[in-house]
């Protein structure tokens, strides 16, 4: 929406009523309800007996940065491919843009996303093309344009992420983080309305990683797009995010504004945002007592 | 750029290269060549016991090939094998009482026919028989025939 | 006891259900075929990483296997007095079996698990959900013109390979043990029918080209994203695609010249 995308500061004043409790209620949900761009309700999934999401609820509003985050391990990036298509959830309703996920047709869902965009945790870029390629790729496939025209638009998209110069070179030639800035490049080439970051911050230098947030905050606010940012990096996330959603054992645990999260009380959500080992949270993968397993051990 | 264009400059000669094989396969390996002799007469000829001749064997004269054994019957009236050779068209002056023999290449080789010219001034032509003809050499019974005459001159 | 038979019931049902997955894949695969013919550019590289790159090996290990054919087919024939059944022995042999059989496993053993370490890695660099997300099959896009790379260079790799084998057979028979240049190809030539012999190699070769393709992809794309997972597919695709070449040339064997 026009009136959210000019600043920042004003629109995470404007959230403040969301609460921090363990669903979107209140305020949040009868926004959701005319601006969310992407709605979630009742979203189960398991992988094999590990129950991933068990009644997750949760919207992503348009037009604004969303972020959701959890320790490692607890779905995040299965929520996103959940979003995307491409995995089935197990039971409940997941609509983008008014779209049932679930329901879509192989070329319904194609045509969907082209107008997502997602950044993928490794970068994803294709080993086989160069930078410059790589951003054209989109382009080439689903936009039928002049090669001029082409390649003066990835090297505008190269340029916004300070790699211009690096657009003959191979992925493999790339760092980590370099890699990731040519993959939001390329997720962004076909002007998407929305984008999933899935953890942009991680193996980013401090430079890089502060014009990688201010990146993300200008695209969302100068083309209007809906971004979701995945991660686990409590401060570059709160810094950047109009909306937070913490997941842990497979539910929602908090959501709210970041000043709001970060003003909880709550056990659960001061143990991740403070970082603590244990707590409500488990560090430990589920498991039998160590005593159990140790013993056992002694006896083979 | 470049890098394409060799890829596809590569690739291409990759075709080309194997087509090349397989038209080395056919003409000069396998009996393709000779199949366009197809056109050319066909002659008939009656065995006795033809051996282990089998169709495409040779067919030669004075050891130079001449066509070809293009299939072989049986006639049940007269208990005889029947076959039927293919002779290439340039081959037209086989006279009328050319004698057709079986033979075989080396001790256990392919066997095949081998036509003895006559001296009729007449000469063969399409569907025509080959009167005379001699059989083949049966190493059972050639072996058998071979002990047969070593146990009589063992009784004497 | 129970336990040791219902582990085999799970690994047979586990063996039928990824038929089943690579079944679905070929239909996927082939349903690639008319967005291939729009983008020929994908398939010719493919041809050059599969067909190209492997020629090297193929021509080489040709040569030599046709020239140890010469030698030991010489040694049998010549003690029989039918020394100059040495070109029908090395073409035969070359042309209905060596070409097509040791073709594949060499293709098997280069191309093959190059294929499957490639599309694992894809996978497990998630370069295959990247394509998902923007909207392009990766089968049809990533697959299937390495399918049908696979199956144009087959055939052709083997009859390059039969060829040169023909010509290492030649060269020691003639040049070195002095059969009659004559009699090595005019008995070669009586005895190797085209469409017995050639035309049937060169459809067990297409057979061999298309499985052991298959298989390569298959494993590639089925295999669970982690460096294990890919470096077990890789060994899977070439013991996989040996066995399936030799069980399958029985059978065809059987079936083209068994008559
Ligand atoms: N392909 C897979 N097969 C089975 N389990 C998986 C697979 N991918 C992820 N998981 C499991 O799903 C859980 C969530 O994974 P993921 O969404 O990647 O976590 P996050 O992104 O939050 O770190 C993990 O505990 C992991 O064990
Ligand atoms: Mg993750």
């Amino acid at each position: 929406m026009p009136s959210f995308s000019s600043h920042p500061k004003q629109r995470s004043d404007q959230m403040e009523s969301g609460s921090t409790t363990s669903r979107s209620s209140g305020d949040g949900s009868q926004r959701a309800a005319t601006e969310a761009l992407v709605r979630v309700r009742g979203l189960h999934f398991r992988r094999g007996e590990q129950r991933i999401f068990d009644g997750v609820d949760l919207d992503i509003p348009r037009g604004l940065v969303t972020a959701i985050m959890g320790p490692s391990g607890t779905g995040k990036t299965t929520l996103l491919k959940l979003i995307s298509g491409q995995l089935q959830a197990d039971a409940g309703e997941i609509e983008v843009d008014g779209q049932s996920i679930g329901s879509l047709s192989r070329s319904e869902l194609y045509a969907l996303r082209t107008r997502m965009g997602m950044l993928f945790q490794s970068g994803a870029l294709l080993t086989d093309l160069d930078v410059f390629e790589n951003v054209a790729f989109p382009l080439r496939e689903h936009a039928k344009l002049p090669e001029s025209v082409l390649r003066k638009l990835v090297l505008i998209k190269l340029e916004a992420v300070g790699l211009r110069g690096a657009a003959r070179l191979m992925p493999s030639e790339l760092s980590g983080g370099m890699a990731r800035r040519v993959a939001l490049a390329r997720a962004v080439a076909l002007d998407p309305t929305m984008i999933m970051y899935d953890e942009p911050f991680t193996g980013q230098d401090p430079i890089s990683m502060g014009t990688l947030t201010s990146l993300i905050r200008q695209l969302n606010d100068a083309s209007g797009l809906t971004s979701i940012v995945v991660s686990h990096d409590v401060s570059e996330t709160a810094e950047i995010a109009d909306h937070l959603y913490i997941i842990a054992n497979g539910q929602i645990m908090a959501s709210g504004s970041p000043r709001e999260v970060a003003a909880s009380d709550s056990a659960w959500v001061r143990q991740f945002m403070d970082g603590e080992p244990d707590g409500p949270v488990h560090y430990h993968y589920p498991a039998a007592p160590l005593e159990q397993d140790l013993l056992h051990s002694a006896v083979h | 750029m470049a890098r394409i264009r060799l890829t596809e400059i590569l690739v291409g000669a990759f075709m080309v290269l194997g087509f090349v094989a397989l038209f080395f396969l056919a003409m000069r390996v396998s009996n393709l060549s000779l199949a366009t002799a197809e056109d050319g007469y066909s002659l008939t000829a009656k065995f006795d016991n033809i051996g282990s001749l089998r169709v495409r064997a040779p067919v030669t004269m004075a050891g130079v090939r001449v066509g070809r054994v293009a299939a072989i019957g049986f006639d049940q009236e007269t208990y005889q094998a029947v076959v039927t050779l293919r002779i290439a068209e340039q081959y037209d002056q086989i006279p009328t009482d050319t004698f057709a023999n079986i033979f075989t290449a080396g001790l256990l080789g392919e066997q095949y026919i081998g036509l003895d010219p006559g001296a009729s001034p007449d000469m063969l032509s399409n569907g025509d028989r080959i009167e005379f003809t001699q059989s083949a050499l049966v190493l059972e019974q050639m072996i058998g025939q071979f002990l047969l005459s070593k146990a009589e001159e063992g009784g004497k | 006891m129970l336990d040791s038979i219902a582990s085999l019931g799970r690994a047979g049902l586990a063996a039928v259900a990824s038929l089943g997955r690579a079944h679905l894949l070929l239909i996927g695969i082939l349903g690639g075929l008319p967005s291939m013919l729009i983008r020929p550019r994908l398939l010719v590289a493919q041809v050059y990483n599969l067909g190209v790159l492997s020629l090297l090996i193929i021509l080489v290990s040709g040569l030599f296997v046709g020239m140890v054919l010469g030698l030991q087919g010489h040694y049998v024939l010549s003690q029989f007095g039918a020394a100059e059944s040495l070109g029908v022995m090395v073409a035969a042999s070359l042309v209905r079996e060596l070409g097509p059989v040791v073709t594949a496993l060499l293709f098997a053993g280069r191309a093959g698990s190059a294929l499957t370490a490639e599309i694992g890695l894809m996978k497990a660099t998630e370069q295959l959900s990247g394509l998902e997300m923007m909207a392009v099959d990766p089968v049809k896009r990533v697959l299937t013109p390495r399918f049908f790379a696979g199956l144009i260079s087959m055939p052709l790799l083997a009859a390059l390979f039969s060829a040169v084998g023909v010509m290492g057979g030649w060269f020691v028979g003639v040049g070195l043990l002095g059969v009659d240049d004559g009699a090595f190809w005019g008995q070669m030539q009586s005895k190797i029918d085209f469409n017995e012999d050639v035309l049937n190699g060169v459809i067990k070769s297409l057979i061999f080209g298309v499985v052991v393709t298959w298989i390569a992809l298959f494993e590639g794309y089925d295999t669970s994203p982690t460096s294990t997972g890919v470096s077990r597919a890789t060994t899977r695709t070439v013991v996989h695609a040996a066995l399936a070449v030799l069980g399958l040339d029985f059978v065809l064997t059987a079936l083209m010249f068994g008559g």
